[in-house]
């Protein structure tokens, strides 16, 4: 079997440049399997944020090759792409909820935008609320919303699709500790579900909040293997074996 | 709570609530106001157009085929014994459709605004006896002209003249009035074009943070174009109503000032049922137009992003 060949994500020498000013990215090659989770880490201003554009295709890279679902992400012509990103779940930095929309349709809207009828959409989404104690604010806007209620309302919509990767900025930086690990269980409880799980932060303490996580840690633009979860087969699989 | 479907029974959707993503104060917003005044004056334009179009085609008909032939003969009772000679010549002719001698009391009236109460109908300012004729067919010159020789010979003092020949310079007018109001009715339309261009550019960028959390959970251009086109068509159903309405009520307006009048050449101006039918579709092509402008403007500009 190839590296790569039951991945979900494989990036191969891949180089992030803004305009011309020097790669934030470079040389950035790893392998994501389906079902894991993994912590990306790094210093503030390391790449993680571009990083992750890369993973929920915000951005294309400068160069090197990206392979995503068993598919060339390059060669994919750009009315391609929706179809890829209605299978990633996003949670950005900033949240990014519409805020003109309540937390209701904010959530809903992965599921409208996949053409979902409105008699069909209602259960999931009002109990996708109530799975992120939110049921109580299902008509409130986000800015009525505390940070950690607009954090969990972010999630929701990110995993509303039960999308095939989740990707996470930051996802805990707005909350308490004692919210930080209660989302942290959320991802546990998707990546069980077969979801691939990729969590930015820079806060070490929460490395240790799950224990079969891989790290991935970020300098300076380029990619180091802590625990080998970059290799091909990762480590995990070498010592089960 | 779950299932809250009473509440959720107006949510916005990709559906035909989509343009609900976008926040929008319709009545409040300029656009519905711009489209409104566009609307009223294409409608004022084109209800011109094809008044003017009627007039002219009207006119035409009306006097295809028409000649007048005048004896002008000072002495009355010469006058007289050449046009019963005219009038005898006309009638036998097969190619004359109608012949009508005009009576001198309504020659009379005719010529009164420029005589006089006084002068007019009495010999001492001589009028030309005035017959007017109709043949079958269009009047040609060389039709014209082997007419004038023919009756020339029977009645010297007779002049004939096309009808069509002096009330050219009325049609050339008319139809520079026509495109006119076709050039005014392109303008208007192109005048529309830019104000939705730049209303969606503007809304383009009031919405980006939206925009793009639509475009990074999966919405597709056309997904994201049709919430700009639903909004903006909306905008523009309501503008083109009441542009249509103070576009009708001021072509009433002037219908009836114009009516008044009670010119022929003007009454033949009156707007038919397909006239009205194609007024109407003004502001239906006017929100066509601001559909897929919008939906081109958003299309154009989401091509720049990934």
């Amino acid at each position: 079997m190839s590296a790569g060949a039951d991945s979900i994500v494989q990036f191969d020498n891949v180089g992030l440049r803004y305009g011309t000013d020097r790669e934030v990215l470079s040389d950035i090659s790893f392998t994501l399997y389906p079902g894991s989770f993994y912590f990306l880490t790094g210093a503030s201003g390391a790449g993680k944020t571009s990083m992750l554009k890369l993973l929920y295709l915000a951005q294309r890279p400068t160069r090197g090759a990206i392979r995503m679902f068993g598919q060339d992400l390059i060669t994919q012509p750009r009315n391609a792409l929706p179809d890829f990103r209605r299978r990633i779940g996003t949670v950005f930095q900033d949240f990014r909820l519409i805020p003109h929309l309540t937390a209701f349709d904010n959530v809903a809207l992965p599921l409208r935008i996949t053409g979902m009828s409105e008699s069909e959409l209602q259960k999931p989404v009002s109990d996708m609320l109530e799975w992120v104690g939110l049921e109580h604010r299902i008509d409130a806007r986000p800015a009525t919303l505390s940070g950690g209620e607009q954090q969990r309302v972010a999630i929701a919509r990110a995993v509303i699709a039960r999308p095939e990767i989740l990707v996470a900025d930051e996802p805990t930086g707005n909350v308490d500790p004692d919210m930080a690990v209660k989302l942290l269980r959320l991802f546990e409880a998707l990546n069980r579900l077969g979801t691939t799980v990729v969590v930015a932060t820079h806060d070490v303490h929460l490395l240790r909040k799950v224990p079969d996580s891989l790290i991935m840690r970020l300098d300076k633009g380029t990619l180091s293997d802590p625990t080998g979860a970059l290799r091909y087969p990762p480590r995990r699989e070498v010592v089960k074996g | 709570m779950k299932g809250p479907g009473i509440i959720r029974r107006n949510a916005p959707r990709f559906g035909g609530e989509s343009a609900r993503m976008l926040p929008q104060a319709r009545i409040a917003g300029p656009m519905p106001w711009v489209i409104a005044i566009m609307i009223a004056l294409t409608v004022m334009a084109a209800a011109a157009g094809l008044a003017l179009s009627n007039v002219a085609s009207n006119a035409r008909a009306e006097i295809a085929g028409g000649i007048t032939v005048q004896i002008v003969e000072g002495a009355p009772a010469a006058r007289e014994r050449q046009a019963s000679r005219a009038l005898t010549f006309l009638t036998g002719r097969e190619d004359v459709v109608s012949v009508r001698r005009v009576p001198d009391a309504e020659l009379a009236a005719l010529l009164e605004p420029w005589l006089g109460e006084a002068a007019a109908g009495s010999e001492a300012v001589p009028t030309p006896a005035l017959i007017d004729v109709r043949l079958s067919g269009p009047v040609t010159a060389r039709r014209l002209q082997d007419l004038r020789s023919e009756l020339v010979a029977e009645v010297p003092r007779a002049r004939i003249d096309a009808q069509a020949g002096w009330l050219a310079p009325v049609f050339e007018a008319i139809r520079s009035l026509q495109v006119l109001a076709v050039g005014l009715v392109v303008l208007l339309a192109a005048t529309s074009v830019a104000a939705v261009w730049l209303a969606a550019r503007s809304a383009l960028g009031s919405n980006r943070d939206t925009i793009e959390v639509i475009h990074h959970l999966g919405g597709s251009d056309g997904q994201i174009a049709n919430i700009f086109q639903r909004s903006i068509g909306m905008d523009a159903a309501l503008g083109g109503a009441a542009g249509l309405a103070l576009g009708v009520g001021a072509v009433f307006v002037l219908g009836r000032q114009f009516g008044a009048l009670g010119s022929g050449l003007v009454a033949g101006g009156a707007l038919g049922l397909a006239d009205w039918i194609a007024i109407g579709a003004v502001p239906v092509a006017g929100v066509v137009l601001a559909m897929l402008t919008a939906r081109l403007t958003v299309i154009g500009a989401l091509r720049r992003m990934l």
